[in-house]
């Protein structure tokens, strides 16, 4: 057989002859330094390659080697805390290689083949089992229980099954047919992994902001899109959730931003703990990071990993949490590679398959029933930060997004030139999950919170009605009550839906936090209605002290919280004055 | 495996068409991406370009220099088997040289200290140290409200006839540290007039910052294809002042919308699918290659800190030029033509303006504890005298609150007393001073965002200075 040689080179595109007989999307190595590449194309024997690193300096002529099998990705013990770039490799191992500065050509498996994990079985030998079953568990790290899984497709059994300080590769057993069992498997990342069955949400991810945990909810196992022009506030939106909100494992993709920002995340990671469990943030994260300097194939490739590691900890009964910044980044690294392939282009550049794509990548988020025994629930939700070009939301990745996520967390460049953070344009972010999260949100939350919920909406609504009249007669020319309802807005803007990100006490917000917040808005409203009633001019309620007792409630500490709040209580019941 | 022997330099015959800045060569042997590539047409100056499509049977080269007068037969084309380099060394500081690295200012080439290739390399995300030292520029609307720090990069976005790069020759002119840093300035003329060239060198003719200046200048009249080489071989160079030599790069890159303009020509001469207003569709990739050069690493002394200027086609800021820099950069400078209108220098719009990386560099280890809460505040009130003063155009001053009315005051005093500085250098220490004296002139109950600890420390220290 004559070896496959490149036949062409443009960006990250590589074309080999002859390789007719390989497998789209099968994993290839270009070119001497073995640089890896995907198929992405054949026509005869001509294989089109997106190459995932740094093409400069490969030549004509250089071979091509298959592998085989698609781009895997390893998954076992060992995942959280790491921080692998596009393709999976930990990008601490490759600064051992290369030192500041990132090379191409370099390997570096995924999980450390040397560490040993103290494996437990609980399967016995003779039970039948098949893909999903529990074998055993690691204590992954403190009370975070990994389960090791029989791997999908797979089914027998299991004629051996032993514990011990185990590495990734060791043999933990195997089945009667010869099937060899290990901590670890790998698992192709385009390839959604299987599940018993889809299950509804059924209860809210709390994300620790009010204005998305009161107005606009997200369940767990749901996908929401977060589109604003750049400064808008979607990486500290994305960061804020990754650090302070709850779920059992966090995957943060930073694809094809910026590399200040991935050693902000490092840097303040490594010092956080979960406000829930009091335990290093790191050990609950899994960082993928692929720079907008670093090659432009391995972005799409960073958005599956990330998905199928979320997969695999959702399989155990997790809820996983992905946070991607930013999906557009995804979506221009298809349509640069679709461009070099002079493929049609569908709207403004963009592959005709993207919206496709998209909807396949999506649908991969979602609270499921887990294959095998003991029954397992788990969800992945899916948090995307979208970059529409001038902030202008009518283009494809923000369209396509909107079609299959359940809530939209739309950003206004206006407001975040306000300074009002986080930069949620309330009139045209909605949630689809709103009626389901009710529930439980009256039931943890406060039995009022969905009256609250609605009562702060309508206040906003009726806001911004008035502000348009207030534009043309002025504030002054406004009855008393619609005077009231200007300054009750006002309030809830920078009180309630706003959070400063970078306040201790305000970066993130409990749901009793949240309840009674809306809670004291409302009594606001509601005497401040009723003082009118009786007659008591608006310039002469005291709103002043009103406010800076929202204020106070807004940054307290877990420990002055109730105090402040029965505070603000005590202000608003007085402002009318004696 | 056998190993290709990649032949050093191969020299052909003639290549089978040009195209605008591209010429189309058959059957190179074995070329390699990014190539570096010599042309000789008898009677004319050499030209160099890069390969940047290799094929079996048509290599594409794009060629740096103007193609006026190019004949694309008759030419002899030589690859040379190396990607782009350039010198680099401490002996480029004092020196004026083109957008190529070639000297300008009559004296013979620098012997530099390592050839290095101008293309860069990715900085290991976990290698890099999350930026916070802060730097002083003396400019209130950057010190106080959009600090900058170490290994950012922050773009002033100028319109036409703003000063932009006057803004960035002051910042560079008072950025220099107190405290004996070793410190330098590289700056990247690209395709910015003889006058506006003039007007950054001649600041520093006459001061010591000359000495510690590089200078590479591909101005208007120069190939406009170069363009694409000068901010990467400005970068190299800084580069390697900062790692190999612990020292604090400031990099100004004038101006940026000339460097996309030279990129959309490729494309076109390529005849890419044009994206957003017939720039490439991997124009954000292509900036990010730059941009991203900024940084500090770990165990690593020195910084490259960027200020690109960056001219908004018609003042629009959504404009793919300033959008997509407005994506990868951390933050933005936006100059106002209303406030420069008005005679207001520098005339910084502090709305629109952001430093995304202000938070680590401010507060009581960088700058002053209360630094965040008086610079929200400082936002709060101009945000809501801005919106005012739109309502005031409609309904007169009597239709506004009382509140919005002292907002409206404050925005006027704002303009003229903290942002206007005219060309003079101002300390942190004054900046906060006035930020403070103008907030004072508000009700206590409406300065939401200053807790009440920074609201005694700062009663406690004026009264402090007054008693003594
Ligand atoms: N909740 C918040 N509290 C305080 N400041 C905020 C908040 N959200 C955003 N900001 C401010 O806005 C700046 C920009 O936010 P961010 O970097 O998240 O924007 P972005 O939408 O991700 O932009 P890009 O698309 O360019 O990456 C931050 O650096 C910060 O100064
Ligand atoms: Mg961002």
């Amino acid at each position: 057989m004559t070896k496959a040689r490149i036949t062409r080179i443009a960006g990250a595109i590589a074309e080999a002859q002859p390789l007719g007989d390989a497998a789209l999307y099968e994993l290839v190595e270009v070119g001497e330094r073995g640089l890896l590449g995907e198929v992405i194309r054949l026509r005869g024997d001509v294989a089109t390659i997106q190459v995932f690193e740094e093409t400069s300096g490969l030549a004509l002529e250089e071979p091509v080697r298959r592998t085989g099998s698609s781009l895997m990705t390893q998954l076992g013990p060992g995942l959280l805390g790491s921080i692998l770039d596009g393709v999976g490799r930990p990008l601490q191992g490759l600064a051992g290689q290369s030192g500041n500065f990132l090379a191409a050509g370099m390997t570096m498996p995924t999980l450390d083949p040397k560490a040993r994990w103290s494996f437990s079985p609980t399967a016995k030998p003779g039970m039948v089992v098949r893909g999903g079953d529990v074998l055993g568990v690691i204590e992954e790290r403190p009370d975070m229980m990994h389960r090791i899984l029989v791997p999908p497709g797979i089914e027998g059994r299991l004629e051996d099954i032993r514990g011990g300080e185990l590495t990734i590769s060791d043999s933990i057993g195997a089945l009667e047919d010869g099937t060899a069992l290990s901590l670890s498997h790998t698992w192709p990342i385009r390839e959604r992994r299987p599940m018993a069955r889809r299950l509804p949400g059924d209860r809210p991810f709390i994300t620790g902001q009010r204005v998305f945990d009161l107005l606009f909810p997200v369940v767990e196992g749901g996908s929401v899109a977060v589109p604003g022009g750049f400064g808008t506030g979607k990486t500290v939106i994305e960061q804020s959730l990754a650090k302070y909100a709850k779920a059992d494992v966090m995957v943060y993709i930073g694809c094809g931003e910026r590399g200040n920002e991935m050693a902000e995340v490092l840097h303040d990671f490594s010092r956080l703990t979960d406000p829930l469990t009091g335990r290093p943030i790191m050990d609950r994260t899994i960082l993928i990071v692929n720079t907008s300097n670093m090659p432009v194939a391995a972005r799409d490739a960073s958005v599956y990993l990330g998905m199928t590691i979320a997969e695999y900890y959702r399989d155990m009964g997790y809820h996983v949490a992905i946070l991607a910044d930013s999906l557009s980044r995804w979506a221009e690294a298809l349509r640069e590679i679709a461009a070099r392939l002079q493929e049609m282009p569908g709207e403004e550049g963009y592959p005709t398959y993207l919206a496709n794509r998209m909807s396949r990548l999506y649908e991969r988020a979602g609270r499921v029933e887990s294959e095998g025994e003991p029954s397992r629930t788990g969800a992945v939700t899916f948090i995307t930060a979208i970059s529409p070009p001038g902030g202008d939301f009518a283009e494809p990745v923000t369209q396509a997004a909107l079609r299959v996520v359940g809530a939209l967390w739309a950003l206004d460049p206006r407001l975040a030139h306000q300074r009002q953070f986080p930069a949620v344009d309330w009139d045209t972010s909605y949630s689809l999950y709103a009626e389901t999260t009710t529930e439980w949100f009256g039931k943890e939350g406060g039995e009022d919170w969905p009256k609250l919920r609605t009562e702060t909406i309508r206040l906003l609504q009726r806001d911004r009605e008035l502000r348009e009249i207030a534009g043309l007669v002025g504030v002054e020319a406004l009855e008393d009550s619609d005077r009231l309802v200007l300054e009750g807005a006002r309030i809830a803007r920078e009180f309630l839906i706003g959070q400063n990100a970078f306040h201790p006490h305000d970066a993130f917000s409990s749901v009793f936090k949240t309840y009674h917040l809306a809670r004291l808005l409302w009594a606001l409203m509601s005497t401040g209605t009723a003082a009118l009633g009786e007659g008591v001019a608006f310039d002469k309620l005291d709103l002043a002290a009103v406010r800076v007792a929202f204020g106070a409630v807004k940054t307290a500490s877990p420990e002055t919280l109730e105090q402040r709040i029965a505070d603000a209580g005590q202000r608003i019941s007085e402002m009318r004055g004696e | 495996m056998t190993r290709i022997d990649v032949p050093i330099a191969r020299t052909y015959a003639g290549a089978a068409s040009a195209a605008g800045p591209l010429i189309f060569v058959h059957s190179t042997k074995r070329a390699k991406l990014g190539e570096w590539v010599y042309i000789e047409t008898e009677g004319q100056e050499d030209r160099r370009g890069q390969v940047i499509d290799v094929g079996t049977e048509v290599t594409v080269i794009q060629i740096f220099e103007d193609t006026l007068g190019l004949k694309p037969a008759t030419s002899k084309i030589t690859l040379t088997g190396e990607t782009a380099t350039t010198i680099a060394g401490r002996d480029l500081l004092g020196r004026a040289l083109s957008g190529t690295g070639a000297p300008l200012d009559g004296l013979p080439p620098p012997i530099g200290e390592a050839r290095l290739p101008i293309w860069g390399a990715p900085i290991n995300p976990v290698r890099r140290h999350h930026p916070s030292d802060f730097i002083e520029t003396g400019v209130s609307a950057i010190d106080g409200m959009n600090t900058v720090v170490r290994g950012q990069k922050l773009p002033v976005f100028s319109g036409p006839g703003l000063p932009g790069v006057e803004l960035a020759a002051d910042i560079v002119e008072n950025a220099r540290p107190t405290r004996g840093e070793p410190f330098a300035v590289v700056f990247a003329a690209i395709g910015i007039t003889e006058r506006e060239t003039q007007s950054f060198v001649s600041r520093f003719r006459e001061s010591e910052v000359m000495e510690r200046t590089v200078l590479f200048l591909n101005q208007a009249a120069d190939p406009t294809i170069e363009r694409l080489l000068t901010p990467r071989v400005a970068l190299t160079t800084a580069e390697h002042l900062a790692f190999t030599h612990g020292v604090h790069v400031l990099v100004v890159m004038a101006d940026i919308t000339h460097y996309a303009e030279a990129l959309r020509e490729v494309a076109a001469a390529r005849e890419e699918i044009p994206g957003r207003r017939g720039y490439p569709g991997y124009m954000y990739t292509d900036l990010a290659g730059l941009f991203e050069r900024a940084g500090v690493l770990k165990d690593s002394p020195g910084s490259v800190t960027q200020l690109p200027v960056v001219t908004l086609p018609d003042d629009d800021i959504t404009h793919p030029i300033p959008d997509l820099t407005g994506y990868i950069t951390e933050g933005q400078i936006v100059l106002s033509r209303e406030l420069h209108q008005r005679a207001i220098y520098p005339p910084v719009d502090v709305l629109p303006s952001l430093s995304r990386l202000m938070n680590a560099g401010i507060g009581e280890d960088h700058t002053v504890g209360e630094h965040r809460e008086w610079a929200d505040q400082l936002y709060a009130i101009y945000a809501r005298g801005r919106e005012a003063k739109l309502m005031a155009a409609i309904v007169g001053r009597e239709g506004l609150t009382p509140g919005d009315r002292r907002a409206l005051d404050f925005i006027d005093e704002f303009e003229k007393s903290f942002i206007h500085q005219g060309r003079s250098r101002r300390g942190l220490e004054d900046t906060i001073r006035i930020g403070w004296s103008l907030l004072e002139t508000l009700p206590r109950d409406e300065l939401t965002r200053i807790s009440d600890e920074s609201w005694e420390a700062r009663r406690r220290s004026a009264s402090g200075k007054e008693g003594s």
